[in-house]
């Protein structure tokens, strides 16, 4: 078939769609999707379109997650489980070099593992928006990250518009869904009607566009487009939550005092789930491992939260050593000074953190609180106000 | 001794920025009974680096693990590299009982730096506190280096005891030029000290400088700098011409492990130098 230009749009129809994944597969890209696997959805290495949570939805509330079964056999009828596709570009324990004990000191032994090329399929719009988030933190600035940096290279994404939105989504008012706006290879949206069930599929990129010539696909006709359209509005229409952002970081900088922060460390236990579920909390601790006699030293990189107390330890103790003070790091952190740091939101508005929280503290709720009796400062402040 | 085998080459150090240089230690010097300095020189890579007052290096020892440690040496002298480290736990524990031909990694250099250019033409007040006199050495060996480019300059050192004070020698062949003021004081003594006794805050009064064109460096414990801080706005220092030096956890140096951050900032790329302005809010706030 020909090659299709950037931009277009084209239908899939499901009998085909299987042979995205073996085009991809013979293009030599591992391919992970999502997949059930103890009572929740995860993403992991699948073969075939069979091992996708086909006929499976779920229910997210505050702590609350349960997976139900759909009738009408949807490929992607679910939006985020616990787990984020920052597993695999910032992998959760991942060794960064070992060394070797000489006489006087040691010798560096480099690792040179061949990385694997990935092709992330199901992409939700703001677990995209988090991977272009973790884009700048890693791979922005004077440094690059080579961990992050050698995952992301070669990546392939096959993005999923949502056409229906979780309870505890807020992906609108973060303004990264639910439709995906840019850095995917292909984005599908996923249209059931009646006996009718197809892809509208856009292309994003070169790649995604000779992916597609291994594809049977047809010409997008205005009304499929249309439905596709349709959809997604529908499920911005019916979003679980919304967050106000208008100034936010300013009225956060301006409450760093609240007594909203009380209250909720009367509730959070500080067990960091928010953090681990975060598409783009993406802190880290470095660990020396050695074996017993101590000739050989590994260094691991972890991931880490400021949840912990360790997090912010100097010598003499920790910085943050109250919950009031981790979670209002956390939350400031998220939504005011990420943008100072990174120039965007830290959140997308997955919803994650709410569904995952063992006691259901719900960051829309938490700001909306600050919001209700804090002052928006009249002028942007450079710093949080005491 | 196998120091050329394995070793890494400039390209892998520079494709990596986790992989740390080898150096050997070349000399140490105990400066109090707790204070020590490495004077290094690199076995990986072959060249030495430049480095600009107030950066910091990660530096790894073998077996426990990575610290940041503020360069303290000539930023003009090329030939080697010093590092004064205070022993406090795991790490610098570890790193006391290191000798001479021994090997530790380094990566950096990290960190922005105290601004001498913007000085040029200023009186300059170098305050320090206990281990701060560390970071800000490279400061004053740089002014004495380009004396002619500045007006008065002033050292003010802080620290708990007489036996607690870091460089005595060099402190007292700096006390003996015309070209600088240097000032010591103590918290406590016995009777042998015939010094200053007291904060250093308390020796601000005595030092000459014109608060309308001067610079102050400042480094030392927190609650040190802010009361430092606070002294030289009463003599009416503007804010943004007092910096000072933060410190927090540091895992990695370079913008990618979070532990570092205090609000909008990454101590480590941001800083560790910042003027007062854009931080006295945040001293004010209690676990920040
Ligand atoms: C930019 C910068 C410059 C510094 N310059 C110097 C210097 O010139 N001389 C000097 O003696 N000290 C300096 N420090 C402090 C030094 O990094 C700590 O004293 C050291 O990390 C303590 O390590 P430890 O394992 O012995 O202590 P432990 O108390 O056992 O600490 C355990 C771990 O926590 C972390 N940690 C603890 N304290 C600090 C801290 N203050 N800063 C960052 N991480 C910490 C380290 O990863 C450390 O290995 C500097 C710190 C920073 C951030
Ligand atoms: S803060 Fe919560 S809602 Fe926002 S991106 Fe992270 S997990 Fe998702
Ligand atoms: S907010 Fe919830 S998930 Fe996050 S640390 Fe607190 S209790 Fe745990
Ligand atoms: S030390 Fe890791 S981000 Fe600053």
């Amino acid at each position: 078939m020909a090659r299709l230009d950037v931009g277009s749009q084209v239908i899939i129809q499901r009998e085909h769609f299987g042979e995205l994944l073996e085009a991809l597969q013979k293009k030599s890209y591992k391919t992970i999707g999502p997949t059930l696997r103890e009572k929740a959805i995860v993403y992991e290495e699948i073969e075939s379109v069979n091992q996708l949570p086909v006929g499976w939805t779920e229910k997210q509330e505050k702590g609350k997650y349960r997976l139900v079964e759909r009738s009408d056999g949807a490929l992607f009828g679910y939006n985020v489980g616990p787990q984020s596709w920052k597993s695999y570009l910032s992998p959760p324990e991942v060794k960064l070099w070992s060394a070797r004990k000489t006489e006087n000191g040691f010798e560096v032994e480099e690792k040179s593992d061949e990385m694997p090329q990935y092709a992330f399929i199901g992409v939700r719009p703001c677990d995209l928006s988090a991977i272009n988030i973790l884009d700048r933190v890693f791979l922005d600035d004077e440094y690059q990250d080579n961990v992050y940096g050698e995952r992301r290279k070669g990546l392939f994404i096959v993005a999923v518009n949502c056409t229906e939105a979780g309870n505890t989504c807020f992906c609108s008012s973060m303004g990264t869904g639910p439709r995906s706006r840019e850095g995917y290879d292909l984005a599908i949206t996923e249209i059931i009607d009646g006996v009718d069930h197809f892809f509208v599929t856009d292309v994003g990129t070169e790649n995604g566009a000779a992916v597609l010539e291994e594809v049977t696909w047809e010409k997008a006709g205005d009304s499929a487009v249309e439905a596709a359209e349709e959809r997604i509005n529908e499920a911005a229409d019916s979003m679980g939550r919304d967050l106000d952002t208008d100034r936010l970081r300013d009225l956060l900088f301006n409450n760093f005092e609240h007594p909203q922060w009380h209250d909720v460390a009367e509730r959070c236990l500080s067990c960091a789930n928010c953090t681990m579920v975060c598409p783009t909390c993406f802190c880290h601790t470095v660990e020396e491992v050695t074996d017993l006699e101590g000739d050989h030293a590994e260094r691991w990189r972890i991931w880490d939260s400021c949840f912990t107390l360790g997090y912010s330890y100097i010598h003499g103790g920790s910085v943050r050593k109250s919950t009031l003070s981790r979670y209002r790091q956390w939350m400031t952190h998220k939504l005011a000074s990420w943008h100072d740091q990174f120039g965007t939101s830290g959140c997308v508005g997955c919803g994650r953190c709410i569904t995952w929280c063992p006691v259901g503290i719900d960051i829309t709720e938490e700001t909306a609180a600050i919001r209700k009796s804090g002052k928006v400062p009249e002028e942007k402040v450079d710093q949080p106000q005491p | 001794m196998d120091l050329e085998h394995n070793t890494l080459t400039k390209e892998q150090i520079e494709a990596n920025p986790m992989l740390p240089r080898r150096f050997r230690i070349d000399k140490v010097t105990w400066e109090t009974q707790e204070t020590f300095t490495h004077e290094l020189v690199p076995i990986d890579g072959a060249d030495m680096f430049r480095f600009k007052p107030g950066q910091f290096n990660m530096i790894y020892v073998f077996g426990v693990g990575e610290i940041a440690i503020s360069i303290s040496g000539d930023p003009d002298d090329d030939s080697r590299l010093y590092h004064t480290t205070r022993v406090v736990g795991s790490v610098t524990r570890r790193k006391q009982n290191l000798v001479e031909g021994d090997i530790l990694g380094i990566r950096g250099p990290f960190g922005n730096h105290w601004p001498v250019e913007k000085a040029v033409g200023k009186d300059v007040v170098v305050i320090a506190g206990g281990i701060g006199l560390a970071p800000l050495r490279p400061v004053i060996y740089y002014l004495l280096n380009h004396r002619d480019q500045y007006k008065r300059i002033t050292l003010l050192y802080g620290t708990r005891s007489p036996d607690k004070i870091l460089y005595s020698r060099q402190l007292k062949e700096w006390g003996a030029r015309f070209d600088i003021d240097v000032s010591v004081t103590v918290d406590s003594a016995d009777t042998d000290w015939q010094g200053h006794v007291g904060i250093v805050t308390k020796l601000i009064p005595k030092a000459v400088f014109d608060p309308n064109n001067t610079v102050a460096f400042v480094c030392g414990p927190e609650i040190m700098m802010r009361f430092t801080a606070m002294d030289l706005l009463k003599f009416d220092m503007p804010e943004d011409k007092i910096y000072v030096s933060m410190e927090r956890n540091h895992k990695c140096g370079i913008g990618f492990c979070g532990h570092c951050q205090l609000g909008s900032y990454f101590i480590c790329k941001d800083g560790p130098v910042f003027t007062y302005d854009k931080l006295k809010s945040y001293l004010s706030i209690k676990e920040v």
